[in-house]
């Protein structure tokens, strides 16, 4: 790989790009360019400093490292699905199941890659773990906050239909098992479209990044396809584990309708 | 045929065995109440709006969480799974819910065509879309849902609210020949003094979380 190295002359001409929208932002009154400055700022310095951890862990390869890492990845990821519910679950339920279903899905399609079809030694080598773990829970993340986002409002919405349906008999499962089924639909929408405009509306960013780092073409495509199969899996099964536990929350032992475990943000 | 009113009769609630009973029944704001609807009874509660007649009805289904106990037949709520106990002990609301866009994928054991008769619905009623029925014929739809299940108790919350006479009247037949011919327990919420005139034999108010029962005048 021959990637042409970037100066930070390179760098500082591509923010003026932000620095002119700032500009247009403040002329057009849009009431933004605050904004559009402080999280270019914060990119600039969550990604600088991302990159000396990861040359501190690549230097320092060792499991406990690697695995320290991830798990600061899954809680700042369980913390992040939390915050994007219009209505949480009370209590540690809120972070919990967000959290444990990341865990589950993509710890165990990050460590299936690694070891099963990647085959790197060790099996947790940082360059290739911390990478796939990320991009994998990044998308995880945004199926399981649209799945849980849309159980707990449909829940809300539809409390009567619910609990006309227990009034007749039907089991928790039963009564919520629409809304859970759009749940999860809902969570898998934006990986599917993903997958089928990839390639011809969109050149996703990792076989971008690889081609602009000096890839050849078809292997970047291999790798892209790669880490689209295992979003797609990590954000199907998270998905389905994070809106089911959600689901079982949402009753008691008594097959009743608790939405009293639910709260609205910001309350 | 079923007769088109019941005589009023005055139940005597000797040597049977009590059909629902509740025991201590507390929930939000109401109770503790204690109430014997024996097997074959109807019997009426009224209240201002606030009162807790939904409330008491929901713990009785065990849809909200509720101290005390309530009893069918001698077997107690809590000792049974829930979706069993509201089986028998069915609770009509006055909001009638549907999910289906068809009438028919709401009837899992399809309908008793007497019935349908009876309240004034053709047979057809079940191919029908939900979205195009009106507020009274989703009511009584939604009765006749509850019923073809054939619990042993009812707890109705208005059921006829949204009704004109006539088909008020024919739910009032309808009730009162399925409480006969099943010997079912009827807790029926109503505001209406003539209709609690009409189907109960016992009636009761509710005020402020508790039951007072009152005589006929």
């Amino acid at each position: 790989m021959n990637a042409v190295a970037l100066s930070p002359f390179d760098l500082a001409i591509a923010a003026l790009l932000i620095v002119a929208l700032a500009g247009l932002s403040l002329r057009l009154q849009l009431g933004v360019e605050r904004q559009l400055l402080a999280s270019a700022a914060r990119s600039t310095i969550q990604l600088l400093l991302i990159g000396l951890v990861l040359k501190v862990l690549f230097d320092n390869a060792r499991l406990p490292w690697v695995v320290l890492m991830a798990g600061v990845m899954i809680a700042v990821a369980g913390r992040e699905v939390m915050v994007r519910q219009k209505r949480r679950l009370i209590g540690w339920w809120g972070f919990g199941v967000g959290t444990l279903s990341m865990f589950v899905s993509s710890f165990t399609v990050t460590v299936m890659a690694l070891a099963l079809v990647i085959g790197t030694t060790p099996w947790y080598a940082p360059q290739y773990a911390i990478p796939l773990l990320g991009m994998i829970l990044g998308n995880t993340m945004n199926g399981i906050s649209l799945g849980l986002d849309r159980l707990t409002q449909d829940a809300a919405q539809k409390r009567q239909i619910i609990e006309t349906r227990l009034a007749l008999g039907e089991s928790w499962q039963g009564a919520i098992s629409d809304s859970r089924h759009e749940a999860i639909r809902v969570g898998l929408i934006p990986i599917i479209n993903a997958m089928s405009a990839a390639g011809i509306v969109s050149l996703p960013g990792m076989m971008t990044g690889q081609i602009l780092a000096g890839t050849p073409p078809v292997e970047a495509v291999k790798y892209q396809i790669l880490v689209m199969f295992l979003i797609a899996g990590g954000t199907g099964f998270g998905t389905v584990v994070a809106v089911s536990l959600a689901a079982r929350r949402l009753f008691d032992e008594r097959h009743r309708l608790r939405l009293d475990r639910l709260r609205l943000a910001g309350k | 045929m079923l007769p088109w009113r019941s005589s009023a009769a005055r139940f005597e609630p000797t040597g049977t065995l009590p059909s629902l009973r509740l025991d201590q029944l507390r929930t939000r704001h109401v109770g503790p109440i204690d109430l014997c609807v024996v097997a074959g009874e109807c019997v009426c509660i009224q209240g201002a709006s606030g009162s807790g007649k939904t409330l008491l009805l929901r713990a009785v289904a065990d849809l909200d969480p509720h101290h005390g106990e309530a009893w069918l037949d001698g077997e107690a709520c809590s000792k049974l799974p829930a979706p069993q106990w509201r089986r028998s002990v069915a609770l009509v609301v006055a909001e009638s819910q549907w999910w289906s866009e068809r009438v028919g994928d709401h009837f899992e054991r399809g309908v008793d065509g007497a019935w349908m008769e009876l309240l004034g619905l053709p047979g057809a009623a079940l191919e029908w879309q939900v979205s195009r029925c009106s507020t009274g014929e989703r009511q009584r739809l939604a009765l006749l849902r509850t019923l073809m299940q054939g619990p042993a108790a009812l707890l109705l919350d208005e059921p006829t609210g949204n009704l004109d006479k006539d088909s008020t009247q024919r739910v009032e037949a309808l009730l009162d020949g399925y409480r006969r011919q099943r010997q079912a327990a009827v807790l029926w919420v109503s505001h209406d003094p003539s209709q609690i005139e009409r189907v109960a034999q016992r009636r009761f108010a509710l005020h402020q979380g508790r039951l007072a029962e009152d005589g006929f005048e």
